[in-house]
């Protein structure tokens, strides 16, 4: 039997060592699994590498973790926002790496590496100050610079419902990265509003397949909901 | 007295551009203002990178979704016919030349069309690229919205960018509050000058070379 239903939030984080690679989903806050990166807060991993499209909104999720001083480096394509004060300080300190990826090289790589490609030619960030010290090809008269996939220990993202077999669906744009992030880290693990019956989901829907998820986690609305207005801790 | 298009002129000016039918993606910041300009007899789909098609008005107060937001961050709604996607799609869409007409915000554009956009290379300054290179690169026209000028008082078009590049020769048209400028494989070509300048002046406050457009 195939049941990746784990019961608790602390069991959905075990395992996450120091000095991993955590891909975390989410595009500012839609789609962050807040919930799980405050586990992880708990679960106390640190010198950790982050992989999101941002660096953090505000305290919450991933600022959070990033206050707690967890993370070495993170790799994102846009850190600077109004409300990324905390990220923004500890790079000015310099006590955090930074890795700046053009958006679609970031989800490239991501899939990428979920799709077992060894590495790939892209026109974005040719000739810019992010091809520094990369490879580079002209094909068929137009130029392009090699980037590599990116393996991940563990991906954390946010869904809309799953079944106990791991089969995804997401909510609107929430969706974004979770999908490809999915498919690239040893272990992703999801947290879900809904968990249904295994045959509920409609199968021309579903969009993440059970196979590329190890652990799913309920966070029901109401919690989130008193997580989300700062009454748990 | 030289009338200055403002930033809501601007950006009516620009979706007067945009054909009916059209994929179009417009970039955080000022090129926002486009979308409010889009009349409704022209069935335009607007893209955002974060993985929708098919953005409408902006929502009621108290009718937000933070599920449903843009590249800017800000709620949106859907028309009816749109659709959600994940990231690595959403860039294939760009990167890969299928959105006709993409819309950015710079700091510099050169008279070959290489655009400056994502970094000022200030000491203190975080580099954030997001989503401005692919869409450079990939859109199949790029329409480069801006004032003509710093708030320093220097001309944005310059012959080479002092700032680092976003996209090497990708900027297909500049709109300005003075001018609507096209970028060809030979230099600059002038369509559009604001009331009371003149293309000899426009070029001497400029400081780069400009033409005339040949009609078209």
């Amino acid at each position: 039997m195939i049941n990746k239903i784990v019961d608790t939030i602390e069991s959905a984080v075990a395992g996450i060592e120091d000095g991993g690679v955590i891909m975390i989903s989410g595009f500012g806050s839609a789609g962050q699994p807040t919930e799980l990166i405050d586990a992880l807060i708990v679960q106390g991993a640190r010198d950790l590498t982050i992989v999101n499209n941002n660096a953090g909104n505000g305290e919450a999720g991933i600022a959070a973790l990033l206050k707690a001083r967890r993370v070495r480096k993170m790799i994102c394509s846009f850190p600077r926002q109004s409300d990324s004060y905390v990220f923004d300080a500890l790079y000015r300190a310099g006590e955090i790496e930074l890795e700046v990826v053009p958006q679609g090289n970031l989800a490239e790589r991501i899939r990428a590496a979920g799709a077992g490609i060894g590495a790939f030619y892209t026109p974005t960030g040719y000739g810019t100050l992010l091809a520094a010290g990369k490879e580079t090809r002209r094909i068929d008269g137009r130029d392009y610079m090699l980037d590599y996939p990116i393996h991940a220990d563990f991906a954390l993202i946010k869904a809309e419902a799953a079944d106990r077999w791991g089969n995804l669906i997401y909510r609107k744009t929430a969706r974004n990265f979770g999908p490809i992030m999915a498919t690239a880290a040893k272990c992703c693990v999801a947290q879900v509003k809904r968990v249904v019956k295994l045959g509920d989901l409609d199968p021309e829907s579903i969009v993440t397949p059970g196979l590329f998820v190890q652990r799913v986690v309920q966070i029901a609305p109401a919690v989130e909901a008193a997580i989300g207005a700062g009454s748990l801790v | 007295m030289i009338r200055k298009r403002d930033r809501n002129q601007l950006a009516a000016r620009i979706a007067q551009d945009i054909p009916d039918g059209s994929y179009v993606n417009l970039g955080i910041g000022m090129p926002k203002l486009v979308g409010n300009y889009i009349s409704a007899e022209r069935e335009i789909c607007v893209h955002s990178e974060n993985g929708v098609l098919g953005i409408g008005p902006a929502p009621l107060p108290g009718q937000e979704d933070f599920d449903l937001i843009n590249a800017s961050k800000d709620p949106v709604t859907l028309v009816p016919g749109g659709c959600f996607f994940h990231h690595a799609d959403s860039f294939a869409m760009m990167r890969g030349g299928h959105i006709d007409i993409g819309v950015l915000g710079a700091f510099q554009v050169s008279v070959h069309g290489d655009l400056a956009n994502w970094h000022t290379n200030a000491p203190d300054a975080v580099p954030a690229v997001g989503g401005a290179m692919d869409l450079a690169l990939g859109a199949k026209k790029v329409y480069v919205m801006m004032d003509h000028f710093t708030k320093g008082g220097v001309c944005k078009i310059v012959h080479d960018c002092s700032y680092p590049i976003t996209g090497l020769r990708c900027v297909s048209r500049i709109y300005t509050d003075l001018a609507v400028i096209d970028v060809a494989v030979d230099g600059l070509y002038v369509r559009e000058i604001v009331e009371n300048l003149s293309l000899e002046e426009l070029q001497r406050i400029s400081g780069v070379p400009m033409r005339l457009a040949r009609e078209t």
